[in-house]
């Protein structure tokens, strides 16, 4: 069917549906609400302030920021190696590339520290139910067959190609588990 | 307390947590009586965002009853049952002033590109999110919003973000009486922003997606012309197609960072991360859009950049307009159309899942399993109505 003959049949009329045109405003082009210049600050930073939250945890400030914001969320405060990296990254501003691969990365390494942190409080966690294999075994299983049998073929190759590799005598570390 | 518990990506669980406090004199705690999993949760989940850290809690749509008070609360009381909007604002700024809610400079020390955010990384502000029993809400004068009596729930938790940011979108759109306009995306924004078009007077409304049984959620509840990219090929030259070959007066990207639909974007932007997200909708709705056109915004991407044709955004005078929603200036309006009518909210809501399966929620929501559209988390000390 052509693009044309296809959008023929599902045109739909405006009139027929409910509040059609209500919100209509020819004000509304193109930059309506941005900047309404009787509300521009006089002097840059220059609002009364809200009360200041006191910093009970660390908290690590963008560059581009003259001040701590009067309000900050103290969730997950940084630690550990990935906390070293965070505060590495706010050294530079939030323009530089390497602010946000430096902040990935730390990501990366949190993960770990999160398995470590849960197997130093006695637990292995649960991560078939952590990804959600409940729901995968109840609305995809062909799907999970899929990723269960590719994986398993991946773990093997990988296994054989060490074994033959030992077998000449060389040593290779093993490769990374694919996820 | 029970909370969502971030382990990393494509790992989440339900954990006992402390209960939040007040650490400011405006901040409330509310209980959580709704608290949606979004599309955005779906770019953290996937460890796409920056400084999202192991242990936080997502969730910035949700409501609640609120169960404490900070000495300068002076709008809520104890006992409210409050809609929150998803961002954190202090009313004060130079930006709230402008009632650029969204864009808030005092409420984010980590970034000045974005407000603060509930549960939405350390790049908003690292405030834990929603996806728990209580949340600690900052400047509770400012952004909640009592729910008018009689409103149902299911309703109210959408007006945190779905509603309006797809009006939003469609307001940013600056679309005028028989306009055309094409939404990129037929999640629950996307359908929302079709809907939300015709409030604004759009002479025709199409919904470009993947993904059959949300199209045709979207022509339903749209209502909306839907065509699914994978069997029109080329959905630019389709689009040109189908409007005499000049284009769509306004495109929406209601898709952002984690688009299907073009190998080389998903390369560089989902898999080697040297994008800051596939930009496949927006590059398609700029190569859509009629010369002098509006391309509006609303999909979530990184804070690097992104590989789309700015010199077609020149050359065809486009403007582009952008933002996180501004849902505390939007919110009187958005409840007069609920009231009226003229929008459902709680139709999209597909799955109401018990806190304690967060796991569960996330996978089918990523993995798109059981037609989900939008689920919602509910903590099982709540009655589910
Ligand atoms: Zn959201
Ligand atoms: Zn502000």
């Amino acid at each position: 069917m052509s693009p044309e003959a296809l959008a023929a049949q599902q045109r739909i009329d405006p009139t027929q549906v409910v509040g059609w045109g209500v919100d209509a405003d020819p004000a509304n082009n193109p930059t309506y609400p941005m900047r309404d210049i009787s509300k521009d600050s006089k002097g840059g930073l220059d609002w009364p302030r809200p009360a200041l939250q006191p910093e009970t945890v660390e908290v690590l400030r963008s560059t581009e920021h003259n001040r701590r914001t009067a309000v900050f969320g103290t969730s997950t405060p940084p630690s550990g190696v990935s906390g070293a990296l965070r505060r590495q990254a706010f050294k530079s501003s939030e323009g530089k590339w390497s602010h946000w691969l430096i902040l990935l990365a730390a990501d990366r390494i949190n993960v770990v520290e999160g398995v470590a942190a849960d197997l130093l409080a006695g637990r292995v966690p649960n991560i078939p139910a952590e990804m959600g294999i409940k729901s995968e075994v109840a609305h995809n299983m062909p799907g999970l067959i899929r990723k269960v049998a590719v994986t398993g073929a991946v773990l093997t190759l990988a296994y054989a190609l060490v074994r033959s590799r030992q077998g000449d005598g060389r040593r290779h570390p093993a490769p990374p588990t694919p996820r | 307390m029970l909370a969502m518990d971030y382990r990393g990506p494509y790992r989440v669980r339900a954990e006992q947590k402390p209960m939040p406090e007040i650490l400011h004199p405006e901040d409330a705690i509310v209980r959580v009586t709704r608290s949606c999993i979004c599309g955005s949760d779906l770019h953290l989940y996937h460890g796409m965002v920056p400084d999202t850290r192991i242990g936080m809690t997502f969730g910035h749509e949700f409501t609640g009853i609120v169960v404490e008070v900070g000495s300068e609360v002076r709008n809520l009381a104890v006992g409210d049952h409050v809609i929150v909007p998803f961002n954190i604002a202090c009313g004060k700024c130079h930006f709230c002033q402008q009632g650029l809610f969204g864009n808030c400079h005092e409420s984010n020390s980590q970034a000045t590109a974005v407000g603060g955010i509930f549960g939405y990384s350390h790049t908003a502000g690292g405030y834990d999110g929603g996806q728990a029993e209580y949340v600690r809400v900052p400047y509770a004068d400012v952004g909640p919003t009592k729910i008018p009596a009689g409103m149902d729930l299911d309703d109210a938790v959408l007006l945190t973000d779905v509603v309006p940011t797809g009006y939003q979108a469609a307001e940013m759109g600056g679309i005028q009486r028989g306009d055309t306009v094409v939404v990129f995306g037929a999640g629950p924004v996307g359908i929302m922003a079709a809907r939300c078009a015709w409030l604004f007077g759009a002479g025709r409304v199409i919904v470009i997606d993947h993904l059959e049984y949300r199209l045709d959620f979207a022509r339903q509840y749209g209502p909306a012309e839907v065509y699914n990219f994978r069997s029109i090929e080329d959905p630019v030259y389709f689009l040109k197609k189908i409007t005499d070959s000049l284009g769509a007066d306004v495109c929406i990207d209601a898709v952002g960072g984690d688009a299907a639909g073009s190998a080389l974007h998903t390369l560089l932007g989902t898999k080697l991360k040297l994008e800051a997200g596939a930009a496949t909708a927006l590059h398609w709705a700029i190569n859509s859009v009629k010369k002098g056109g509006i391309v509006s915004i609303v999909g979530v991407y990184g804070p690097t950049g992104n590989l789309v044709p700015i010199g077609n955004v020149v050359n065809k005078g486009i403007t582009i307009r952008a933002n996180q929603a501004s849902v505390k200036r939007l919110l009187p309006r958005l409840i007069e159309h609920v009231q009226a009518g003229r929008i459902n909210p709680k139709a999209l809501i597909t799955h109401k899942v018990p806190l304690e399966e967060v796991s569960d929620a996330y996978h089918i929501f990523s993995a798109k399993l059981d037609g989900c559209i939008k689920p919602v988390l509910v903590p099982s000390s709540i009655n589910v109505a």
